[in-house]
């Protein structure tokens, strides 16, 4: 580890001047994926602000219905809040599926949203990596693909995102609200996060030294019924392979509306757009759980060791379906 | 760059000066020679590290010590007074659950931690209905599917998981009659 200056920030003004007025600088959350990257080489900050006792450590309920998360509030916090529990058992799901107990009580939904891919050779320094080295290459194309993406990868970069909050949040629609040096603003967190393309170094559409604040959830009366399925290689503490996060709204024999979002697939939580047109006015059904998904499908694109990850999806998303229809299909 | 911190470890008061760069874990180990957390990987994948921080369980491999200046932590070796056993550390004696004793003082603060979330009402990823609030007077009942998910982050290349979950289990059992 290079030698760094750590400061605690007194304010998210002053916060935000610091980091935005130095290239090297970076906000620490909890450290569980930051410290880690130090460690690695992987990031060489020269100044760390901790941002962590900033008054951002609260979920509040919003006016309109919804929940305004702060981004400094623990995802162990988090997943156990009763109004989440109760309201949004989707994300407290994956949340609970993320990582051990002791590391989910340092992690804060800042630092989870902005969690690095845990792609092997962007973790290690000696191998080429265009996202941590523009114009390397990329090892994964050719090597260990096992936990690669399978949709929206470029030929720079088929990492996925490995965060399981994220795909909750996405599938209820969250926005993040972020303080730059110019004011606010709020980002959809399904646009929060980049596909490669041809710049896989930048990971989010967020500028140098934008602070998040909070997340914030919309009332949504259906993500009462939701759910979140993790596939991965043992029972717990494992990155998903595969993940799923689905809130379903029957009426009357028929889907009224329904959110997906998949994990474990893209540079990105992967939501769902053309299964979800798919299965809306449709019967829930097993078969037309499992066109939608195909359609969701279609463009996949895996790699050497990643092939099982397209029928994986498929049937995680059609047996969260079936589950959360309440029926027994098969 | 340095900076004075001061921790409560194992109920006394530490100050000391530490490099920005040194971790929790090697403050406690290296700096003021509290051994009982231990290091296993470094890179928060074991477990072995783990205290309780401020009465949470955490790992401390990835914890920056400045950023924990004030804290109060307690590792294994005080999580009973002098020369007492707490009831996790007799259940680990008396069901055996370890071998080499490498990974155990993480185990042990990590089960304490397992004991108050379940009494606080904290659901795991195993928990059946995380929707139903109604129920937070010591809920959910720590059955083995529970304690095998909340210990998930703790690592034992011994491989005593059986008699550490009947360790964990026997003392859950003896918290709610
Ligand atoms: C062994 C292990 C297993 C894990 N398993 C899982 C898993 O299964 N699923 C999963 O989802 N995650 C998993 N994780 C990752 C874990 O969830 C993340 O490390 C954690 O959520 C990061 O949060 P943090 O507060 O510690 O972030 P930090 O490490 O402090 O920061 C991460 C990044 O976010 C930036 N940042 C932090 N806060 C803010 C803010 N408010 N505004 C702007 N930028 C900010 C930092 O500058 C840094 O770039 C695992 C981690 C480990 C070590
Ligand atoms: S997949 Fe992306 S992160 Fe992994 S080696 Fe290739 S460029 Fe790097
Ligand atoms: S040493 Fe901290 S988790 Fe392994
Ligand atoms: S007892 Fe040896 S590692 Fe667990």
């Amino acid at each position: 580890m290079i030698p760094f200056d750590y400061r605690r920030a007194e304010d998210t003004d002053g916060a935000v001047a610091t980091v935005a007025g130095n290239p090297r600088a970076a906000f620490l959350g909890g450290g569980t994926n930051l410290v880690d990257h130090m460690k690695l080489g992987v990031a060489e900050p020269e100044l760390l602000v901790d941002v962590t006792r900033l008054p951002l450590d609260r979920v509040d309920r919003l006016p309109g219905g919804g929940l305004r998360i702060g981004a400094a509030v623990r995802n162990s916090d988090l997943a156990a809040d009763h109004d989440v529990r109760e309201r949004y058992p989707v994300l407290s799901q994956a949340l609970l599926a993320g990582a051990s107990g002791q590391l989910r009580n340092l992690a804060t939904t800042g630092g989870n949203l902005l969690q690095r891919t845990r792609c092997v050779y962007f973790q290690d320094v000696t191998t080429p990596c265009n996202k941590r080295e523009p114009g390397q290459g990329c090892s994964a194309l050719e090597g260990y693909s096992r936990y690669h993406a399978v949709l929206g990868a470029s030929r720079h970069c088929v990492a996925v995102h490995p965060s399981d909050m994220a795909v909750a949040l996405t599938a209820l629609d969250a926005g993040v609200r972020v303080q730059g040096p110019d004011g606010e603003r709020t980002v959809a967190v399904a646009d929060l996060h980049r596909l490669p393309g041809e710049h896989p170094e930048w990971d989010t559409v967020l500028n140098h030294g934008e602070l998040i604040t909070a997340v914030e959830l919309p009332e949504l009366p259906m993500a009462a019924r939701s759910r979140y399925r993790k596939v991965r290689d043992r029972a717990s503490y494992a990155f998903a392979l595969v993940s799923v996060a689905a809130a379903l709204d029957l009426s009357g024999g028929t889907i009224r509306d329904v959110r997906i979002a998949l994990g474990g697939v893209a540079h990105k939580p992967w939501r769902a757009t053309l299964a979800e047109a798919a299965l809306r006015g449709a019967p829930p059904a097993a078969d037309e759980f499992r066109a939608a998904a195909e359609a969701e499908l279609a463009d996949a694109q895996p790699l050497r060791d990643n092939g099982f990850k397209v029928p994986m999806a498929r049937n995680t998303l059609v047996s969260v379906l079936s589950e959360l229809a309440g029926e027994e299909l098969r | 760059m340095e900076a004075e911190i001061t921790l409560t470890v194992d109920g006394a008061r530490r100050t000391l000066a530490v490099d920005t760069r040194v971790t929790l874990l090697d403050a406690l180990r290296e700096r003021l020679g509290v051994t009982s957390p231990k290091k296993g990987c470094g890179h928060g994948q074991c477990g072995a590290c783990t205290v309780l921080l401020d009465g949470r369980r955490a790992t401390t491999c990835l914890a920056l010590a400045v950023a924990h200046d004030g804290a109060r932590i307690t590792t294994s070796a005080g999580l009973a007074g002098t020369d007492e056993l707490h009831p996790l550390h007799q259940a680990f004696l008396d069901h055996d659950g370890f071998q080499c004793g490498y990974c155990t003082p993480g185990q042990i603060c990590s089960a304490a931690g397992v004991l108050d979330e379940a009494e606080r009402g904290w659901p795991s990823a195993v928990t059946a209905n995380i929707t139903d609030i109604t129920d937070t007077a010591g809920a959910p009942a720590l059955d083995a599917g529970e304690i095998r998910e909340r210990m998930s982050g703790n690592l034992c290349r011994c491989g005593a998981y059986p008699n550490i979950v009947a360790a964990v289990a026997a003392v859950a059992e003896g918290r709610s009659r």
